[in-house]
């Protein structure tokens, strides 16, 4: 089966991004880019399926302006077999994303699609339960263990509590949480041989998809700082302030 | 302006993270109902039509919305939202899983996880770990929004007397069934509700070495979280990471155990009331957001601690 995996380039996790003076955006000049840690763990468990032999073929897929054909090249090299990018500009909404994927699943025609939870710049966590709701697919969102069995997958998710098991009809959409699986490091070989995979670029336009924006980001502020306190020099002195200057503790 | 706002429940009793969302609504402004959806939520129904304020609570009560499945759920608010303006719901797992695929079928956009109302259309949300507050305006005639539970203070549970309507609408999706669940009943109090948490990271070592927060938690009456990087090593399971990506907590006391303090770890703790770091080492990040910092081996500090409270 195929599957299609999903890729966002964003903000490496290590950055600690900061708002513009003028608040318009975030300053994101000279900042180091990597692909979304959950979507990382989503190629990798592509990759699995296709070790496994369950998976024929991996695909994945970007949206974004030219730059996140990096990102692809770095799904390629972990094993995916080819790329897809969608070329747009600009910051996309998540629901133009799932738009621009259910036209890409229409013609890929794959029988799992495979995302992050959230991408860690938005913090959405929506592209999915939306690409999931367009395709008229079920959903394993935040999976922590896939079994594909015949024409049904099981997916293990983490809820409230503890874990949910939910059985989805294939075509399916599942969408990775941290503990689904540790992605590899791409070996030198990898990375150069990912260089001549394939990797087709569509326009929104191809895909007869208008890019609409619903949401209008006014400005973006740091949040209140909150000030370091004082170091306490023992237990005893912890328990003290906690009980007598907090007053938090009886 | 309406707002339905849907009910985070287990069939059995509402969640106080709907009176959350509720308080979010009454910030809007406008008439409030509540959805109610489950199997067998008859008792959810009536907490609901406690909560005050509240015009109707609409009650779908059918096995196919038994587990909460997104696909049934996802179609059946898509249904009811023809009649309101706003559709709110608490940021919790369970509504991060449906919520999302009622904006798409409506053709809409979400608005996660929104911190304030600033007008009928414009919202303060957290972006980047919440390193950066975006300000956002919708232009959707309804928008579909999920609520930051710790950033509204919740609603009264008691003395509304709400109408309750049954709803016989029955979505049936077909494409997902429910398997099983395996859920840890703890005495402890839930994580996002707790008034005390105290957690562990990296530094605890393993999970064994978790124990040593019991004593401290029982005493205290705390919920015990834990970093993303204790989560990662495996030391105890994902739904008790605190952080970006796990829980946002906010109580009256945190106490983190061992944490360096990520920015990912502090964007799910840093609007508690007062924290505690315990830490050996006396340059993590975790201090410079601390009110009381105890540069300590955490080995010697907890036992001392419990014995001490």
């Amino acid at each position: 089966m195929k599957v299609l995996v999903a890729v966002k380039r964003v903000v490496d996790y290590n950055v600690k991004v900061r708002a513009k003076a003028d608040g318009t955006d975030v300053d994101l000049n000279n900042v180091k880019m990597s692909i979304n840690p959950f979507c990382e763990i989503a190629v990798e468990e592509a990759v699995r399926l296709k070790e496994a032999g369950i998976a024929t073929e991996v695909i994945a897929v970007s949206v974004g302006n030219k730059s996140c054909q990096e990102q692809i090249r770095t799904a390629l090299a972990l094993g995916a077999d080819r790329g897809i990018q969608v070329e747009t500009e600009g910051a996309v909404e998540p629901l133009v994303v799932a738009k621009l994927l259910k036209a890409v699943v229409d013609k890929e025609q794959p029988q799992l699609v495979i995302l992050g939870k959230q991408s860690i710049d938005g913090d959405n966590n929506q592209t999915g339960q939306m690409l999931g709701a367009l395709a008229n697919m079920g959903q394993g969102t935040f999976a922590s263990k896939i079994i594909v069995e015949g024409d049904k997958v099981n997916v293990i998710r983490e809820i409230d509590g503890g874990l949910q098991t939910v059985s989805l009809n294939l075509p399916a959409i599942v969408t990775s949480d941290l503990r689904l699986n540790e992605p590899r490091y791409a070996s030198l070989p990898n990375i150069m041989k990912a260089k001549k995979k394939p990797l087709d670029v569509y326009t929104p336009d191809d895909l007869g998809v208008a890019v609409t924006s619903h949401i209008t980001q006014i400005k973006v502020e740091a949040p209140a700082e909150r000030k370091a306190g004082i170091k306490v020099k023992d237990v005893e002195e912890l328990v003290d302030k906690l009980k007598n200057e907090a007053k938090i503790i009886s | 302006m309406s707002t339905l706002v849907i009910a985070e429940h287990d069939n059995n009793s509402l969640k106080v993270s709907t009176l959350n969302a509720v308080a979010a609504a009454q910030v809007m402004g406008g008439e409030i109902d509540i959805l109610v959806a489950g199997a067998n939520c008859g008792a959810v129904a009536t907490a609901a039509a406690a909560v005050p304020g509240i015009g109707k609570v609409l009650v779908a009560d059918n096995a196919v919305y038994e587990h909460q499945l997104a696909e049934n759920v996802s179609l059946l608010i898509a249904e009811v939202a023809a009649g309101y303006d706003n559709i709110l719901a608490p940021a919790t797992p369970n509504c991060k899983n449906f919520l999302p695929r009622v904006a798409a079928l409506l053709d809409v956009a979400q608005i996660s996880d929104i911190t304030s109302v600033e007008s009928a259309d414009t919202f303060q949300r957290p972006i980047y770990a919440g390193n950066v507050i975006a300000t956002v305006q919708s232009s959707d005639a309804k928008k579909v929004i999920t609520v930051r539970t710790t950033a509204f203070d919740g609603v009264a549970a008691e003395g509304g007397s709400a109408v309750i309507e049954a709803l016989d609408a029955v979505h049936d999706a077909g494409t997902s069934s429910f398997v099983g669940e395996e859920v840890v009943v703890s005495e402890r109090p839930e994580l996002t509700a707790a008034s005390v948490v105290i957690s562990g990271g990296r530094g605890m070592q393993n999970g064994e070495n978790f124990k040593l927060l019991d004593g401290i938690a029982d005493k205290l009456g705390a919920a015990i979280g834990a970093s993303r990087a204790a989560v990662d090593a495996g030391f105890v399971p994902n739904d008790m990471q605190v952080g970006q990506t796990g829980k946002i907590v906010a109580p009256d006391l945190y106490i983190a155990v061992g944490i360096s303090g990520a920015i990912q770890h502090l964007a799910g703790m840093k609007d508690s009331k007062v924290i505690v770091a315990i830490n050996k080492d006396e340059d993590a990040p975790i201090f410079q957001v601390a009110d009381y910092g105890l540069v300590a081996d955490l080995f010697d500090a907890l036992p001392e601690l419990e014995a001490q409270l």
